[in-house]
């Protein structure tokens, strides 16, 4: 795994971008943890956030259908089909539910990499 | 405080509800005579009388509600002599009633001309519902009827006779034009060509001279000399303000009738009032119910205190859109500027019967008016425009054209505008009614009474609880969703049109954004009914529910579910025992599920590919359970075992479910087929279910078990096996074909305008010649069909997809947790 740090944010390679299904996300390994990766193709767009739905605590954002709601880019959870700002994390359709942490994404030709905060 | 309504019309009735809902069960005594021997009816739709409505349910509200409100009704008891010095009303059958506030709501009666001849037999008033007894009694006898009068009172006495059957009907008129208040000249002819297409005669500039006949009419002559054969008639002339119990009373009237009141709608005397179609404003009658609401409501909050600062009656706007013998009617503001107060636009198209005219002020800047007849649709639109003095866009002509681009854009309008101008329902009112949970029309109208009268708001006020609800984030059932403005039905059409294949395709041509959860798995759906592709495609896989897209059904705790095909629900020992040693393998946790097939629970994703690869060696394939598809078709033993069996069911439910393996439709499809009456396979609660006869196959339609079970309806009896698939391919295409996103067939069928026996005209009988078509089409896809998990494990590319991690696609997920339960595994419950 190689790693590029700044000064608060470290930045790992994910996967190739042709790694990731237009339109679509995947799930990637950082240490103990799981982060979503989806790749908006039409607007070649990049996002990340927790893989796990705080609704019933599962690993399963990443399989979830993408798509935008008033131009906001969202992610729907297969369990129950809560849907996630990938902006800012927010629930879009229960405002009481947990929010999603969100990683910056930065790419470099075909490499995709996801920026985790060092604090964390 | 002691209150007598003189008259129980629309008005008086309204003038009732509106001093009950605002006085509450404060001390206000209501007193009301009726002339008519029934209680208030809506007389706006008298005409829905002729086409099956009983008085009754014209009725607005039953006698009961009288009584529950403590109002005391004396009904055939008109009111006779009022003591104005003693504030005593005495009526006909010899009651006397003292009053604090006196209201006369007495309305109007119809016009009739000084013609002479109009005491012969066979001369109509159309005006109350004993009017409308009587003509229905006389009809049967007449060949052919004539309306004098061609306003909208005397249009809708003309849909009535040509309701009645008569078989030729004609309107006179003594103006040049038809609805000469209303619309112009144009207006009128075009208004005119489409009425002749209809069957109604139409004859403007015709002043009545007489009513021929000896004891019954047998026609009419005319000023000009001409004579038209009748023998029944209609006088529809106008209306006449019933004031003659003002006038002898001594209360000031008009010199054309009408009682004279203030803003307040107080008569000469001020202990009096007047409301509705007797009442004389400013020199003017007020024709039409929504003013005589207004009035009501106005006199109504007076007495009751109910408004600060206390309302007034300032006039009312005229403009009103109908349906006159199914042509669209409408005019509203003011209909004809003359050159120096505005502009018209004006767009007319004779062949198919529509013209409208807009008034646009000088400056460009305001709609002052205008007229629309044959497509009424831009009513409301243009009317809030006028109303709300909203600015006009750049090309006012684009307010003519409709479509899409046009539609209302009712959410642009001020909280206070005034939607349904009857009831005086503000948009705010409604927007507050569909998020306080009412989200259907008709919970609505019961909420806040908009669109209870004359129904013309009807469009718009849908249109207000759609975009409502949108903007609360809730799925509306005609569009898909906000990236696509189209039925799934009219995308199905446009899709197959184009030959799209793939979801960005339709985005790109129909659509826009991104698309969403709501979206991607009906396109995907679409495209699958109609091409039955692999839906793993590139670029179409992530478009597709997260349950296709990894061709399994994901359970509790992130892990998968696996259903093999078993058709018919036979299957051999061998088969059985690689099922259990794949089972035992993987270490599964298995289950007999209904539809007497085996579910595998608990696989790891990326074990997917390698459990099917063993699955379909040993010759499965897949059991679509994780799609909107056809998943099984159960049978009993039938006639092979059964000592009761007629035919061979599970021959027959195998050929089935082998025939639809893969079909994709707006929701799963489920079937089953029983050999005998006993019905054993329970295939009455099914999408289709099949039932052996001692001729054939009985072909039911339409069951569901589930949260709301519905038997199946009959289709067809006594099938050969042949004829019956053709019928199953039929149903299920239209089914496919039409059904909104999500909708199983049960609920499908219910909505179906015209229900079972539409369905078997079209199926059986082919109604809308498209049986060999719905065959077509199905026999392409049943032609198509692979195993999608066989395609999936011979190509190493899509295997590559089930994996957990990206970046370590060796690895399960480590946060899968199972417990255990009688000797198997099951999943960790929701942490």
């Amino acid at each position: 795994m190689s790693a590029i740090t700044t000064t608060d944010i470290t930045w790992f390679f994910a996967c190739k971008t042709t790694d990731v299904p237009p339109n679509g996300g995947v799930c990637v390994k950082y240490k103990d943890e799981q982060i979503a990766l989806f790749h908006f193709t039409r607007t070649n767009r990049w996002y990340a956030t927790q893989n796990l739905c705080p609704h019933r605590r599962q690993m399963a954002l990443s399989r979830g259908l993408t798509g935008t709601q008033q131009g906001e880019p969202k992610v729907a959870c297969p369990f129950h089909k809560k849907t996630f700002s990938l902006a800012d994390g927010r629930c879009l359709n229960d405002e009481h539910e947990c929010s999603l942490t969100t990683y910056p994404v930065r790419l470099e030709d075909d490499r995709v990499y996801i920026g985790v905060s060092n604090a964390y | 405080m002691k209150i007598v309504v003189i008259g129980n019309g629309m008005v008086g009735h309204k003038f009732c509800e509106k001093i009950v809902d605002k006085s509450g069960s404060s001390a206000i005594q209501l007193v009301v005579f009726g002339e008519e021997p029934v209680q208030a009816y809506d007389r706006v739709h008298l005409s829905a009388y002729f086409s099956g409505k009983t008085g009754e349910e014209l009725s607005l509200a039953p006698l009961d509600w009288y009584r529950g409100q403590n109002i005391t009704l004396h009904l055939g008891d008109p009111v006779q002599h009022i003591d104005r010095e003693q504030k005593t009303v005495h009526s006909h059958r010899g009651l006397t009633e003292s009053y604090d506030y006196l209201i006369f709501a007495t309305g109007s009666a119809a016009f009739v001309p000084p013609i002479p001849g109009t005491d012969k037999k066979g001369v109509f008033l159309y005006r109350t519902l004993e009017d409308l007894a009587l003509m229905t009694a006389y009809a049967p006898q007449a060949t052919c009827g004539a309306v004098i009068g061609g306003g909208l009172l005397g249009l809708e006495a003309a849909k009535a006779l040509m309701d009645l059957g008569i078989p030729e009907t004609h309107v006179i008129e003594f103006a040049p034009r038809l609805m000469p208040r209303q619309i112009d000249d144009k207006g009128s002819d075009i208004l005119q060509t489409r009425l002749q297409r209809m069957g109604l005669q139409v004859h403007t500039s015709k002043s009545t001279q007489s009513i021929l006949g000896a004891n019954a009419i047998t026609g009419l002559s005319f000023a000009d000399g001409s004579t038209l054969p009748a023998d029944m008639l209609v006088i529809s002339a106008g209306i006449a303000p019933r004031d003659e119990l003002a006038k002898q009373c001594g209360l000031q009237t008009g010199p054309r009738g009408g009682i004279v009141v203030n803003g307040q709608l107080q008569t000469s005397d001020p202990h009096i009032f007047a409301i509705g179609e007797c009442a004389l404003y400013n020199g003017m009658i007020y024709g039409l119910v929504a003013p005589g609401y207004e009035m009501a409501e106005v006199v109504a909050s007076r007495l009751t205190a109910a408004a600060e600062p206390a309302k007034a009656f300032t006039g009312f706007d005229m403009s009103t859109k109908l349906k006159l013998i199914g042509v669209d009617v409408a005019s509203f503001g003011n209909p004809f500027t003359t050159p120096d107060e505005g502009d018209s636009i004006v767009l007319e198209d004779a062949t198919k019967g529509i013209y409208k005219r807009i008034n646009v002020s000088k400056d460009g800047q305001l709609l002052l008016g205008g007229i629309l007849i044959g497509d009424a649709s831009a009513y409301n639109l243009l009317l809030q425009t006028c109303k709300n003095k909203l600015a006009l866009p750049a090309e006012p002509a684009d307010l003519l054209l409709g479509g899409r681009s046009a539609q209302p854009a009712n959410m642009e309008l001020p909280d206070d505008a005034v939607i349904c101008s009857c009831e005086n329902i503000s948009k705010a009112a409604i927007c507050k009614a569909v998020e306080g949970g009412h989200e259907t029309f008709d919970a609505v109208k019961k909420c806040t009474k908009a669109a209870t009268c004359c129904g013309g708001c009807a469009p718009m006020v849908k249109d207000i609880i759609t975009a409502t609800m949108k903007a609360q984030g809730k799925y509306i059932r005609n569009v898909v969703c906000e990236h696509f403005n189209y039925s799934r039905q009219e995308l199905l059409d446009l899709v197959k049109v184009k030959s799209l294949r793939s979801f960005d395709e339709v985005l790109d041509h129909y659509g826009h954004g991104d698309g969403c959860e709501i979206c991607k798995p009906v396109v995907s759906s679409i495209l699958a009914s109609l091409w039955n592709d692999m839906i793993l495609a590139k670029g179409n896989d992530t478009a597709q529910d997260s349950n296709d897209r990894y061709l399994a059904n994901i359970q509790k705790g992130g892990t998968y579910s696996i259903v093999p095909r078993i058709p018919g629900g036979e299957i051999t020992p061998e088969k059985l025992i690689v099922i259990g040693q794949i089972a035992a393998q993987y270490h599964l946790y298995t289950k007999i599920t209904g539809g007497q097939r085996i579910d595998l629970f608990g696989a790891h994703l990326s074990d997917l590919p390698d459990i099917w690869e063993a699955l379909i060696n040993a010759g499965f394939e897949s059991g679509h359970a994780y799609g909107k598809a056809l998943r099984t078709v159960k049978s009993c033993v039938g006639s092979t075992w059964c000592r009761f069996g007629l035919h061979d069911s599970v021959s027959f439910a195998i050929q089935i479910e082998e025939r639809y393996r893969g079909l994709r439709a707006p929701h799963k499809i489920k079937s089953a087929v029983s050999g005998c009456i006993r019905e054993c396979a329970e295939a009455q609660s099914k999408d289709f279910g099949i039932i052996a006869t001692e001729k054939g196959w009985n072909l039911y339609v339409g069951g569901n078990g589930g949260s709301k079970p519905q038997h199946a309806k009959l289709l067809a009896a006594d099938l050969d096996s042949a004829t019956c698939i053709r019928y199953i391919d039929r149903f299920l295409m239209f089914y496919i074909k039409t059904a909104d996103p999500l909708t199983r067939t049960a609920t499908w069928l219910n909505k179906l305008e015209g229900g079972m026996d539409y369905l078997r005209n079209v199926v059986v009988n082919d109604s809308l010649g498209i049986a060999a078509e719905l065959e077509k089409e199905m026999q392409q896809l049943v032609d198509a069909y692979k195993c999608e998990w066989r395609e999936v494990v011979e190509n190493p590319e899509l295997r590559k997809r089930f994996s957990h991690f990206v970046n370590a696609p060796e690895e399960k997920d480590p946060t899968v947790k199972f417990e255990t339960m009688r000797a198997q595994k099951r999943a960790a419950e929701w942490k």
